[in-house]
């Protein structure tokens, strides 16, 4: 049934990612990477999945409205899992660029970086997945206008009549990018239902010799939404990409980032923002492999948590053997402003060559009392000018974005957010 | 404008203050000196309410209103300034932001709509030239990257932008060299009108030259040992505080 609503490519890797995944099952807090979530724990309630491809009608232009609009970017859907083909954007793309469903574009790369993980949660998504989307961008061709994706979670509307059922999507993107190819790309997940959703998303994204690929993920989803997603990134040579993930709002979220320098010159800036407060989890994981010479990875990710909040950011440098001249800096920032909010953080280096500079440090605190009082000397409320120190605070993250009218919306978002107006998505029904 | 009556203050368990008394009525100007830990700095925190000490003793009124009362922010929207010693850096707000809050949080207290756009720059504008205070430090994050120069005029610019009531200057002309200070001290006398007052904490008669306060006081070991006029900053000056020492009976 999963087989007659996917394609070749895809359901060739089916088989042996079923062998693998029953074989270890889901992993367990005592997994070294899934030291700080319980996804074994999170897997545990029943979820329907629409392995029958029941149509979803929703027109997204209508029902719903991203928190992030008119940012002039080429506008695409993706319904759950699969690939929104009835709302197109009117839009000329360069020749032979291709932005569409992964069914029926997925080539041989499909799973070549993903596989190589063993990750069981990868594994599950290999084998449920039946479409996402896929993108290509030919060599030397520079696509100016940013792609935006809206990820949306949405039941199937028969299942609203038995009610409160959970939903399972199994996501997956695969990313090409030829030699000297250009592209934007971000990603808006969004939850249009209030009912329990678990998404496991898998990108791949190849980066060909002095490509240049930025990637945003922002999450604004609701307290009942889990999202696992997997994401794996090989650079060849003179490549550049950057990565932000940003998570708003969130139930349970565990992002996890493989990045893999394989050529010489390369180089990546991969940073993360979270926001989060009551009962909100976010878990963080990044790998980076310095595999060439002349590479230099950049990593910041800063957390402001409130309530009872728990954050996680594990973060490991390989620097493999002969990978000289490496060049990275690893830095984790945590704000906790309630004794009951929880940060874990795990900085890793490992290095195996001599001629390296590298760099990793974290710290986790309350706001600079110093600044606060100073504030209030100025006739600002304690409570602005914690929301002030907060928002300068994750801004360090956002200001790095160089997609500059999402920079300036997601400004406006992280104050709305401090100021608690952005207690859930506002595109959601629940909001409403 | 304020009164001060036997204020003790400590910090932990050190008492710092141990009995202040100190009238300043409208359009005064009084300077403070004394030693290196006689708790000059102290008053000026006890004064604006840093949460850091703790007053066990005595009261202090601002124009009718009792001031140990009110919190931090209150006090500034009642009209009180401080020209702090070690101004603090505060990476990612820019002064602009920061500007921009302090004044329509003040105006949100008195009941007003904040400021429009337009007409806070242009007092930006106007307020930056009383300090000449580069247009470009507008824009960068509070005090960061800021020279000691720079900060201090800083200082005095976001008294000019807040017009405060009762300025108190803790030590604003140290690391000062001459020009900046006479930026400084202009800056201030400029703000000055008959209805405000100011306090002026400093180690040497310099500033003092160019501000002309009516009274000098000397504090020491928590108290005001000495009050005279500006000749007293002159007699300090030349030499020191051993001889003030002698006349309350202390070595």
């Amino acid at each position: 049934m999963i087989c007659d609503h996917s394609s070749e490519v895809m359901n060739a890797q089916r088989d042996e990612a079923f062998r693998r995944f029953a074989s270890g099952g889901f992993p367990t807090r005592k997994v070294e990477r899934y030291k700080y979530t319980d996804v074994a724990n999170l897997f545990e309630p029943d979820y329907g999945l629409n392995l029958n491809r029941l149509d979803i009608p929703v027109d997204p232009y209508k029902a719903f409205r991203c928190d992030v609009p008119n940012l002039s970017t080429s506008l695409y859907f993706v319904v759950n899992d699969a690939f929104y083909s009835k709302a197109l954007p009117q839009v000329h793309l360069p020749e032979g660029v291709i932005i569409g469903s992964l069914r029926e574009h997925a080539s041989q790369h499909y799973n070549q970086l993903a596989v190589k993980d063993g990750d069981a949660v990868t594994d599950l998504n290999t084998m449920l997945t039946q479409d996402g989307l896929y993108v290509y961008v030919p060599r030397n061709v520079k696509v100016d206008r940013a792609i935006q994706i809206i990820n949306i979670l949405k039941a199937p509307p028969l299942w609203d009549k038995t009610g409160g059922e959970a939903l399972m999507a199994n996501r997956r993107v695969l990313i090409e990018l030829e030699e000297g190819a250009e592209l934007k790309l971000l990603f808006c997940d969004h939850t249009a239902d209030d009912r329990p959703f678990l998404t496991t998303q898998v990108i791949e994204a190849f980066v060909g010799e002095n490509a240049h690929l930025d990637l945003y993920c922002l999450e604004e989803t609701h307290a009942k939404n889990v999202r696992v997603s997997n994401v794996y990134i090989d650079q060849q040579r003179d490549s550049r990409v950057n990565h932000n993930v940003i998570t708003l709002h969130n139930g349970v979220t565990r992002n996890k980032l493989d990045l893999t320098l394989s050529g010489q010159g390369a180089e990546c800036g991969c940073y993360g923002c979270v926001i989060a407060d009551k009962q909100q989890h976010v878990d963080n994981n990044t790998l980076i492999t310095h595999r060439a010479t002349h590479c230099t990875s950049n990593e910041l990710y800063k957390y402001a948590l409130d309530g009872k909040a728990t954050g996680a950011f594990a973060g490991r440098v390989l620097v493999e053997h002969g990978a000289q001249k490496t060049t990275s800096q690893m830095t984790n920032q945590n704000l906790c402003a309630t004794k009951e909010a929880r940060m874990f953080t795990q900085p890793m280096l490992e290095i195996y060559a001599d001629d390296v500079k590298c760099a990793h440090g974290s710290t986790v605190g309350q706001l600079n009392d110093a600044a606060l009082f100073y504030m209030r000397q100025r006739g600002i409320s304690e409570q602005e000018a914690k929301t002030l120190l907060q928002q300068a605070f994750v801004n360090q993250v956002i200001d790095l974005i160089s997609l500059e009218p999402l920079r300036d919306r997601l400004h406006y978002l992280v104050e709305k957010r401090f100021r608690g107006e952005l207690s859930k998505c506002e595109g959601c029904k629940l909001c409403k | 404008m304020l009164e001060v009556r036997n204020l003790h203050a400590r910090i932990g368990e050190k008492e710092i203050l141990k009995g202040i008394d100190l009238t300043i009525r409208d359009g005064e100007t009084h300077a403070i000196m004394g030693p290196n830990g006689s708790g000059k700095s102290t008053l000026s925190a006890v004064l604006v309410g840093n949460p850091l000490y703790e007053v066990t003793e005595g009261e202090a009124w601002f124009n009718g209103k009792n001031l140990l009362e009110l919190k931090p922010e209150e006090r500034a929207h009642e009209g009180l300034f401080l020209s702090f010693q070690y101004p603090v850096e505060i990476p990612g707000v820019s002064m602009t932001n920061f500007m921009k809050a302090a004044i329509n949080e003040r105006r949100k207290a008195q009941g007003l709509e904040p400021m429009n756009a337009a007409e806070f720059l242009k007092l930006m504008r106007e307020k930056r030239k009383v300090v000449e205070l580069d247009s470009k430090l507008a824009n960068r994050s509070v005090n960061e990257g800021f020279s000691g120069g720079e900060k201090k005029r800083n200082e005095i610019f976001q008294m000019a932008m807040l017009e405060p009531k009762l300025s108190i200057l803790d030590e604003t002309d140290s690391g000062l060299d001459v020009d900046a200070m006479r930026i400084v001290a202009e800056g201030v006398n400029k703000l000055q009108r008959p209805d405000t007052s100011c306090i002026v904490i400093t180690h040497y008669d310099r500033l003092l030259e160019m501000i002309r306060p009516q009274y000098v006081h000397v504090l020491y070991k928590g108290r005001i040992v000495k009050t005279g006029g500006p000749e007293l900053a002159k007699l300090i000056q030349e030499h020191g505080y051993d001889w003030i020492k002698e006349e309350i009976g202390e070595e």
